[in-house]
């Protein structure tokens, strides 16, 4: 699901553009550690593998047709970070020559799908991959890819005051679920054909964690988003809860100085105080990561 | 194909198409900025906004009508949330979305169809975006049309041979089928990033690529940006003071 | 006259063991255009592989007076341009211009030389007004062209052409021959197409199972090794 410009609500979507740069950046610099520049073709490539192989419809039933989305197939192949620069990549081409997903929104986008949605999918992998467990953790991988980032993706338009009544949101659950399933499916039979047929391509993963410390991972990961998910359904109840607890007059003390001006000007003010608070925080978004950029490539060459 | 006819737009010759690439994503950036914070007068400031966006299109010699047209993709993931706004009883924020999903992406269109990729991603890189990661943009651009036409050949070859059955046996053979084609687009995909490899280094290539052009910011580029800038943010002045 | 190219008793294994040469001996002097002729699998791009050091064998190799290692292969690969059978390949930047300035500019050349040095290689293969345009949109017989130009572009002393008429028409066939006639660098051809082995080179080499079973003048290899297509037309068929 990706989310065009104008579905998000400007906190919303500035946070997570905020969020979602230095998230990237990092991981553009894991994937730059395992591939150098020589191996960007393949990258590039496999990146045009997973747009093709939307075309390629897998039988569903009642007519209908589903696709490869592809998150977890990558991280299990290129490994989770090159896998998520990929994923990046791929979103880039769509917000901007597909029409497919927003521009602003793009850090929401890069979050739910390149970042949560290959990790997700390959902790699974990661935790399993290596025993005799290894084809449900590739199933359950790719089930994990597809749910996590519909289920981010739905509380983020929830937070951002989309209402959504609960047969909708009942029947999307029911959607993602099926849509999420058959990736599973289909990760899993790509995988078991891919074996037949070039070994080599998919990673090698010696060794199981113990049972125990997977399925608490993998519980922490379904709690969490399904936690997002309530979170925002009941935003107030949550204030509430933090009220309660003190968490809230804290956190409001700790970013007082910009970030209050910021809230107020959205509340009270009118428009042109908070576009251009809009426009500050974009700003504060780039000057933010050109100072992390610098950072890491100053430590790289130190 | 929707991105074949994009980048024929893209080679035009008009002013717009001129302009450095640099002042055509900041332009765009305050224009989705004032679309996406906007909260009063919709009606009014989207058909004003719409205007601008028209005038802009024909300035730039691009088909008023096939952009408007190809810019409607965005549409069916609209209305299917202004038809779950309007069972929630929120008519209006759903005729919001709509509006504002449709505006801000005739704005990218209309920079993608006046900028090759290639010069955007030049442009993105300027602006501090890492470089490894536009490079798979380019490479993931580049190979988009071979893969794709590989993908195409292997469904017109299943549906040759008559991939067509009916019933949950067949349903369960046709999903290995699929796997099996989608495997095999998955290894030749690899080979050719192989390919691609060799012939790189068979060129010399030296572990880094090294830029050929030099995009120079000009007055122009300098004048455009600031005009481009503030129409939309007066368009919205005018229209929420009326 | 000492050899551009001499290559020594050359042994190679695919990973799995699989052996693809067997001793090879090969010379190539200024001048000549020879053709790798031979069965598929028989070691002729494997071969040529070997020249600018993709694949690494046993065995000596020595171009333009330069012992193959580390530290000759970036003047060696300078020296050899191959063109590659899938030109998709070959050209993988966004526009013609970008890409025949690859070589060039991977050799430290300043951009304003490196695009001049792509003028004149495009205006050598006739294609200057496509410079702009993306690879993806030209013909098959375009794209060989460019990727000649991006390889022209370094100076070569040695052109190496993998199956260059795969993907192209008889007249793009014949354009593509009247181009190579008119370039003077030395030129060694892996092909099937015996008429076009046939108007570019005066010698023929013939491979089979990793070594070089015979050699002579075109029309002789062909005749000895049986390497011609015709087939009496069926007589029952109207």
């Amino acid at each position: 699901m990706h989310i065009p410009d104008g579905f998000l609500s400007t906190p919303v979507w500035a946070t997570l553009d905020v969020a979602a740069a230095p998230a990237a950046a990092l991981l553009v610099r894991r994937a730059q550690r395992d591939f150098d520049e020589s191996k960007i073709p393949l990258l590039g490539v496999m990146g045009a593998f997973v747009f093709a192989a939307q075309m390629i419809n897998f039988p569903v039933g009642i007519g209908t047709t589903g696709h490869l989305v592809g998150g977890a197939l990558l991280a299990y192949t290129l490994g989770p970070a090159p896998a998520s620069v990929v994923m990046c990549a791929i979103l880039a081409i769509q917000a901007l020559v597909f029409q497919d997903g927003g521009v602003l929104a793009l850090g929401a986008n890069v979050l739910n799908m390149a970042v949560f949605g290959v990790l997700a999918g390959y902790l699974p992998f990661y935790l399993w991959g290596g025993g005799k467990w290894r084809r449900s953790a590739i199933f359950v991988g790719g089930v994990f890819s597809v749910l996590t980032s519909a289920i981010l993706a739905l509380a983020e338009l929830l937070l951002s005051g989309v209402k959504m009544p609960a047969m909708v949101l009942g029947i999307s659950l029911a959607l993602f679920l099926v849509s999420a399933l058959l990736e599973g499916a289909i990760t899993l039979t790509v995988v078991q054909a891919l074996e037949a047929i070039q070994p080599n391509v998919i990673q090698r993963r010696t060794g199981g964690l113990p049972l125990l410390t997977g399925a608490v991972g993998a519980v922490a990961v379904l709690l969490g988003g399904v936690g997002v998910v309530f979170a925002s359904t009941a935003p107030d109840g949550i204030w509430k809860l933090a009220a309660q607890t003190g968490i809230a007059s804290r956190a409001t003390t700790l970013l007082s100085t910009p970030l209050s001006n910021y809230h107020a000007a959205f509340l009270q003010g009118g428009w042109l105080p908070r576009a251009s608070a809009g426009i500050a925080g974009i700003a504060l978004v780039y000057v933010v990561c050109l100072v992390m950029a610098r950072m890491a490539a100053r430590r790289r060459s130190a | 194909m929707h991105h074949v006819v994009l980048e024929r737009w893209s080679r035009g010759t008009s002013a717009l198409h001129r302009r450095d690439p640099r002042a055509k994503l900041t332009a765009l950036v305050v224009f989705l900025v004032v679309v996406a914070t906007a909260q009063h007068m919709l009606p009014q400031l989207t058909a004003a906004l719409f205007l601008l966006l028209a005038a802009t299109l024909l300035y730039a010699r691009l088909p008023l009508w096939g952009a408007l047209a190809r810019t409607a993709l965005v549409l069916p993931f609209s209305l299917v949330f202004l038809l779950v706004c309007w069972m929630a009883g929120d008519p209006a924020r759903g005729l919001a979305l709509v509006a504002k999903s449709y505006l801000s992406a005739l704005a990218v269109l209309i920079v993608v169809s006046t900028t090759p990729l290639h010069a955007l991603l030049r442009g993105m890189e300027m602006a501090g975006i890492p470089r490894f990661l536009l490079m798979v943009v380019q490479f993931l651009y580049r190979y988009l049309f071979v893969i794709s036409e590989e993908a195409q050949h292997m469904t017109n070859a299943a549906a040759a041979r008559g991939a067509t059955f009916r019933g949950a046996v067949a349903r369960g053979a046709r999903f290995h089928a699929a796997a099996g084609a989608l495997a095999v687009l998955f290894v030749r995909s690899y080979g050719r990033a192989a390919g691609i490899h060799s012939a790189m280094l068979a060129r010399g290539f030296l572990g880094r690529f090294q830029p050929l052009h030099e995009d120079h910011f000009g007055w122009s580029d300098a004048l455009f940006l600031s005009l481009a800038s503030l129409a939309p943010v007066l368009v919205r002045i005018a229209v929420e003071r009326v | 006259m000492r050899p551009l190219i001499e290559v020594r008793n050359l042994r190679f294994c695919y990973e799995d063991g699989t052996p693809a040469l067997n001793g090879v001996d090969f010379r190539l002097y200024p001048g000549e255009s020879v053709a790798l002729l031979g069965p598929n699998g028989s070691g002729k791009t494997t071969f040529v592989l070997h020249l600018n050091g993709l694949l690494q064998g046993k065995g000596e190799i020595e171009v333009c007076g330069m012992e193959m290692n580390r530290q000759s292969m970036p003047e060696i690969r300078r020296r050899i341009g191959l063109v590659f059978q899938d030109s998709e390949n070959q050209l993988f930047m966004p526009t013609v211009i970008e890409d025949v300035a690859f070589g060039p500019l991977n050799r430290g050349m300043p951009a304003e030389q490196a695009r001049e040095r792509a003028h004149t290689a495009l205006a050598t293969v006739g294609m200057t007004a496509a410079s702009g345009k993306a690879p993806y949109h030209l013909s098959a017989g375009e794209k060989k062209r460019v990727a000649i130009a991006g390889i022209l572009a370094t100076e070569p002393d040695i052109l190496v052409l993998d199956e260059p008429t795969t993907f192209l028409d008889p007249p793009g066939q014949r354009a593509l021959a009247e181009l190579l006639q008119h370039l003077p660098q030395a030129k060694i051809l892996v092909t099937h197409n015996i008429a076009f082995a046939h108007a570019l080179c005066n010698r023929a080499v013939f491979f089979r199972s990793g070594t070089i079973q015979g050699e002579g003048s075109v029309e002789d290899v062909v005749s000895r090794f049986g390497w011609n297509f015709s087939l009496e037309r069926s007589k029952s068929q109207p």
